[in-house]
């Protein structure tokens, strides 16, 4: 079976029900102590084995991060952290790469099955020796993938392929060790370590993340993918993604999360940075499907994401696609800053919150170049006692002549327990720039439920239907694969919303 | 055999149907006719299911299954299909997926296997030339900035998707013109056969000459006053209602 069909297969399998990924495995782990203090970030450094620039990084990141106080600005709320009361270091404990499948943890198979990854791939995973060098089957374009599973990531598969066009994706900690230099000259030059709370405390104790460099010129053969999950009971999951496109290169990258079932609320700071060179493309999209909590609101991830593009470059694009479904509480704002001429940045999101989700998140669009252009569209979702904002910011400079906004931000209500919220922010001081703002907002109308009910139509797959048709403009940005995934996963999010 | 025995119903607490009676046997079509108020729609509504359309007495039985018991998607699976007055508007449903879902659920439900998108296609094809409907209205979104006549044609195909086996056409030939009106009676007429029945609700005779009913039903406040055969239609253009419901008093 091609592993595009059987991709799809396990991701029906997985998504029909209810929170399916509510699973735990059963790993030996290492754990750092419980407590974050300079000790702790010198003992993850030193784990990690990394240059001394880097701790030196990290110290300066703590240091800032001591002196900074929680975002109180977003419109979610939610009892105070303790961030003296996780672990800040986790790594499964198995090292030595094995032979076959056979000779792997089979908990960590049963996790990957759950994630709904192929075995082929399951084997590339877990290190399985010569596993990398299977060609790809099928016509379609491969997907290599990147697992971070509890802070540090297991493998990376075809990376032989990815090898012969000079492409490097691997896990960040890899990176600092192999490629120091690509990661010093970009490591937090557009998200710096003094950002934002979350973005400092990320810098301080970040674990691993992936790390992508397309040389120049390089279009990328197949979709670069990773899993993120969170597994260790209270281990916070810093993650940090440095994705790098040189002059003309192109590459798209896709980002998926699942988590298991946990009572307690888990915290989630990861930052990721891109940077477009000259007539570079960057295409990000997420689907992110965390556990967000059960139906009164207890437990679920604490998503704090500070994700950020730079279009360095003359004619560079950064394109972001989310599709939010999980989590308690979403604050995430991927956002692109227009330096280069001509450059362009586009955002594109869905966000659903149902029972006692929040999601405050939108994207920031900085425009410095001239001729720049930015579109975004966002399609929030409420359900239950859900509360939904955008937020979003279009920054014009001065020196931006002729640049460009397009935004058009779509809300939609299910029950009458909910919230939506939009809050644009336009900062325009260029006379010759034009920004468009549209907005709507509507519900799911009785007469609709109805008429897809008289043809036949569970109550339940007409909502899918029609919030499917509400986030059509964002979804046909996502790559087919995920497509199907976010189709399914809109469809679960919104069980029980209607009725 | 759609058999509605004293049939009551309230829509915001006010009687509209006051006992309805028809029996409508395989292979037939009846008209039902009527003034403003009449309940004709409350009747098609009733008999679909719609929320806030309570039913307080009566019953309804389609080929010997209590329809009153079902949700309307299980009515819809059970064989019957109704043809909105006003139809939906879905944006950002595309008109194939929409077809294709409503197909394969209805499908599912009968123990039938479901249709590939290929499959679907060709049968979509097929029935869209039978109804003159141009190919890209499978891509639009449903209903969504179609004319009026396109909306009617296109709950037409979906009959002719889903064959049903009672369809209930609510005021189908209001808004048309007459070339959409012929077309829109082509499809009801392919339709005719010994497994299929349909209730044609209108205000006027018009309709009646392109689908020739077996029989001809007057309904006026919630009851029905008068039936006959297709004669009884003409009566109506001529006299009017008031004629035919002077004579029922």
């Amino acid at each position: 079976m091609p592993a595009v069909e059987e991709t799809l297969d396990t991701v029906r399998d997985a998504t029909q029900g209810a929170y399916k990924w509510g699973f735990e495995t059963d790993i030996e782990m290492e754990f750092a102590p419980k407590g974050l203090n300079e000790d702790i970030v010198r003992f993850i450094s030193a784990k990690k084995n990394e240059p001394s620039w880097l701790l030196e990084w990290r110290l300066r990141a703590f240091q800032a991060w001591q002196g900074m106080e929680e975002p109180r600005w977003p419109a979610v709320t939610y009892p105070p952290i303790d961030y003296q009361d996780a672990y800040y270091y986790a790594a499964p404990k198995e090292k030595i790469g094995p032979k076959s499948l056979d000779e792997v943890d089979p908990e960590l198979l049963k996790s990957y099955a759950k994630l709904g990854i192929p075995l082929k791939e399951q084997a590339i995973l877990a290190g399985v020796e010569g596993a990398g060098d299977v060609p790809a089957d099928g016509g379609r374009m491969p997907v290599a993938v990147d697992a971070v599973f509890d802070s540090v990531s297991v493998a990376t598969t075809y990376k032989h392929r990815l090898e012969k066009e000079g492409i490097i994706f691997c896990s960040m900690s890899e990176a600092v060790q192999n490629h120091p230099d690509l990661v010093r000259k970009y490591l937090g030059t557009v998200v710096p370590h003094t950002d934002n709370f979350f973005a400092a405390l990320n810098s301080a104790v970040f674990t691993d993340g992936s790390f992508v460099y397309i040389p120049k010129g390089v279009r990328c053969p197949m979709e670069l993918s990773t899993y993120f999950r969170i597994n260790a009971k209270s281990t916070g999951q810093f993650e940090r993604t440095l994705i790098i496109a040189d002059e003309g290169a192109t590459v798209s990258y896709l980002e998926g999360c699942t988590a298991p079932q946990r009572d307690e609320n888990q915290l989630h700071a990861a930052v990721v940075e891109l940077v477009a060179l000259d007539d570079a493309s960057i295409k990000y999209s997420t689907v992110q499907n965390w556990y967000p909590g059960d139906e009164n609101g207890k437990g679920g991830i604490y998503n704090f994401v500070t994700k950020r593009a730079a279009c360095r470059g003359k004619r560079s694009k950064v394109s972001w696609t989310q599709v939010e479904t999980g989590s308690a509480i979403t604050w995430k704002y991927p956002s692109c800053i227009l330096q280069g001429e001509d450059s362009v940045g586009e955002f594109y999101s869905v966000a659903i919150t149902n029972n006692h989700q929040q999601a405050d998140t939108g994207t920031k669009m900085i425009h410095l170049g001239k001729n720049t252009r930015s579109t975004i569209v966002s399609k929030g979702i409420s359900a239950g006692k859900g509360q939904n904002t955008y937020r979003g910011l279009v920054r014009i400079s001065p020196k931006a002549a002729n640049a460009r906004n397009f935004t058009q931000c779509d809300s939609l209500l299910i029950g009458d327990l909910c919230g939506a919220h939009t809050v644009p922010y336009i900062e325009n001081r260029c006379m010759t720039a034009k920004t468009e703002h549209e907005a709507t907002t509507s519900r799911i109308a009785e007469d609709q439920l109805f008429y897809c009910r008289q043809r036949g139509l569970s109550q339940e797959d007409a909502v899918g239907l029609i919030v499917n048709g509400f986030c059509r403009e964002v979804l046909k940005e996502l790559p087919m694969e995920f497509a199907v995934e976010a189709q399914k996963l809109l469809q679960i999010s919104l069980e029980g919303s209607v009725g | 055999m759609l058999r509605i025995e004293n049939l009551t119903a309230e829509v915001e607490g006010k009687p509209i149907l006051k006992g309805v009676t028809l029996e409508i046997p395989d292979g037939e079509i009846h008209a039902v006719m009527g003034p403003n108020g009449a309940g004709k729609s409350t009747l098609s509504y009733a008999l679909a299911g719609r929320e806030g359309y309570e039913i307080t007495g009566g019953s309804v039985l389609l080929n010997g299954q209590d329809l009153l018991e079902m949700e309307p998607e299980e009515r819809a699976a059970s064989g019957l299909f109704l043809a909105f007055q006003y139809p939906v508007e879905l944006p950002g449903v595309g008109n194939a997926n929409f077809l294709r879902t409503a197909l394969n659920a209805i499908r599912r439900t009968r123990g039938e296997a479901e249709v590939d998108a290929m499959q679907f296609l060709k049968l979509a094809r097929t029935r869209m030339k039978e109804l003159s409907m141009p190919e890209d209205m499978l891509k639009r979104g449903v209903n969504v900035g179609f004319s009026g006549g396109e909306k009617k044609r296109n709950e037409i195909l979906q009959m002719a998707l889903l064959q049903p086996k009672i369809a209930i056409l609510d005021e189908t030939d209001s808004g048309l013109d007459i070339d959409a009106l012929k077309i829109v009676a082509d499809g009801v007429n392919a339709m005719r056969g010994p497994d299929f029945s349909a209730l044609v609700i209108t205000h006027y005779q018009r309709l009646l000459n392109h689908i020739v009913p077996d029989r001809v039903h007057v309904l006026a406040d919630g009851r029905i006053v008068a039936s006959g055969g297709p004669e009884l239609a003409h009566r109506l253009e001529a006299e009017g209602y008031a004629g035919v419901l002077d004579e029922a008093a």
